[in-house]
């Protein structure tokens, strides 16, 4: 992927998130934001999404310029998956539906075409026996496995990763990185906030460290995770290493 | 299965998701009839008065015009407050400021001010000024307006029930904003909304009987005729709390099925 952002701004309530991000980075398949809480990392994925609108500045990915409008937004929204730290499934519908509420209301495919393309993503995430519960019947690795069924489902051209195992205990974290790097190993483009650095390093070919707002380093892993430049980093990385 | 004397009456806390078998429950829905019946017996037997069922009976013909006439308010009511509610409440949700405002205030007034003075204000006033002389059609604008006041309020805090992540996760996905509403707002607000809703409906039809200040000749208004032709308060009374009940009782039960319908586990 293509990916640049020109000078980023946003602000909440008088705080600034992000203070002039810009990133400039060309045939790019994995990208991972990194960085200490509150440094502007879910915020900068969030404006890629579509989800946040940035107070100035502009974002274009391969080569097409986000335009920040409702009605732009919600084409936007359509081209890429986005994933969430608490999954954020819908609770009063299926597996099989929460991927195909998108397929058939959105995207206009026929039921039935939904349900198959549903259960055949479901079935390569090892969950074809769990197409027809509820979100509160499955764990916590199975709902993410689901929400990332879901964000695949429409065939993004991005995939947008908000700290999705966060809320995981490590077996299940183990079962989504694992559907992350299949994933990668597909193709696909990818951009996530994670706190797994060593998941990071493995899966990444970028990583841009986010500390208070700005970009501190942004390279291969072996650069900024293993021969950090910036104190920041290093100190970031102690801490996060520590334990 | 062998049931001790304590199964029949009682369910231990780590029983109480499994359902009941029914004999326990008839059982014990007789025993709550049987004290029922028991004090109505004990109440009217002290009660010295002279019942004179056969004159009221005579007059059945009253009761029954004014029954329909009452559930004829009370359907149309009933379909036009929530029509209005939801409308109240999507208003008050909306981007325009003045939407906000007009359904904010709506709200506040009819639910702070008595709904006879509000129907008698919109026949003698409103719909004098207008020329509208239907009194069914002005009675049946002003209980539905009073009504969808109390149900808007419901239906905004079934909306508001609905996490904000799933409004994330249904922007995140391309979901219109109506769309929005109708796939992942209200199938999952209605297990809040249901409930409450009940209770507005039966509250409702029992309001009808207000009308009858301009005299629409409803189902109280008919029983009081009656009462006063006869010269007998109880012999009208009953049958109109009978009457009551079987029109709010449907509502009760299939609002209740439409939660079990609709309810899923979070």
């Amino acid at each position: 992927m293509k990916l640049r952002a020109t000078s980023l701004c946003k602000s909440f309530a008088q705080q600034l998130v992000l203070k002039n991000v810009s990133l400039d980075l060309e045939n790019v398949r994995t990208l991972a934001l990194i960085g200490p809480s509150g440094g502007g990392k879910s915020t900068l994925l969030r404006i890629m999404a579509g989800l946040e609108i940035p107070d100035s500045g502009s974002l274009s990915m391969n080569d097409c310029e986000v335009v920040y409008r409702e009605k732009e937004l919600l084409e936007h929204r359509r081209t890429v998956g986005t994933v969430f730290q608490a999954f954020n499934l819908f609770p009063h519908l299926t597996a099989v539906q929460n991927i195909t509420l998108a397929l058939e209301k959105v995207h206009r495919y026929p039921a039935a075409q939904a349900r198959d393309i549903a259960e055949s993503i479901l079935e390569r995430f090892g969950l074809s026996a769990h197409g027809h519960k509820p979100p509160a019947q499955l764990s916590g690795g199975q709902r993410q496995r689901v929400a990332i069924a879901r964000a695949i489902s429409i065939k993004p051209k991005l995939l947008l990763f908000d700290e999705p195992t966060s809320a995981l205990d490590p077996e299940m974290t183990a079962e989504v990185l694992e559907v992350i790097e299949e994933l990668r190993e597909e193709g696909r483009d990818l951009v996530l906030v994670t706190h797994q650095m060593g998941f990071a390093h493995r899966v990444a070919d970028r990583i841009a460290l986010l500390a208070d707002g700005q970009i501190v380093e942004c390279g291969p892993p072996e650069q900024v995770l293993d021969d950090p430049q910036k104190e920041i980093t290093r100190q970031f990385l102690a801490k996060i290493l520590k334990y | 299965m062998i049931l001790t004397l304590r199964s029949w009456f009682w369910i231990s806390p780590d029983e109480r998701r499994r359902p009941v078998p029914w004999p326990v429950l008839l059982l014990n829905w007789l025993l709550a009839f049987f004290l029922l019946a028991l004090v109505c017996f004990y109440s009217f037997s002290r009660l010295r008065y002279n019942w004179n069922w056969g004159t009221v009976g005579g007059y059945s013909n009253f009761f029954w015009r004014g029954w329909w006439t009452t559930l004829k308010i009370s359907v149309l009511a009933l379909l036009l407050s929530t029509v209005i509610g939801l409308i109240t409440a999507l208003a008050r949700r909306s981007g325009f400021l003045v939407l906000r405002a007009v359904s904010r205030l709506y709200v506040e007034l009819v639910r702070g001010t008595p709904l006879l003075v509000q129907i008698s204000f919109a026949f003698y006033v409103v719909a004098d000024a207008f020329r509208i002389q239907d009194r069914f059609l002005v009675g049946v604008s002003a209980l539905s307006l009073f009504s969808g006041a109390f149900i808007s309020e419901v239906f905004r805090g079934g909306i508001e029930s609905v996490g904000a992540s799933q409004l994330e996760s249904a922007r995140a996905i391309g979901l219109t904003r109506f769309q929005t509403y109708q796939y992942v707002i209200f199938p999952q607000a209605i297990r809040v909304i249901l409930p409450a809703l009940a209770g507005m409906f039966a509250n409702l039809i029992k309001d009808s009987s207000l009308l009858s200040v301009i005299s629409i000749e409803e189902f109280t208004w008919n029983a009081q005729q009656v009462s006063a032709l006869t010269y007998s308060n109880f012999e009208c009374y009953i049958p109109l709390a009978i009457g009551y009940l079987i029109l709010t009782l449907p509502i009760t039960l299939w609002t209740q099925w439409l939660e079990k319908r609709t309810t899923y586990e979070t």
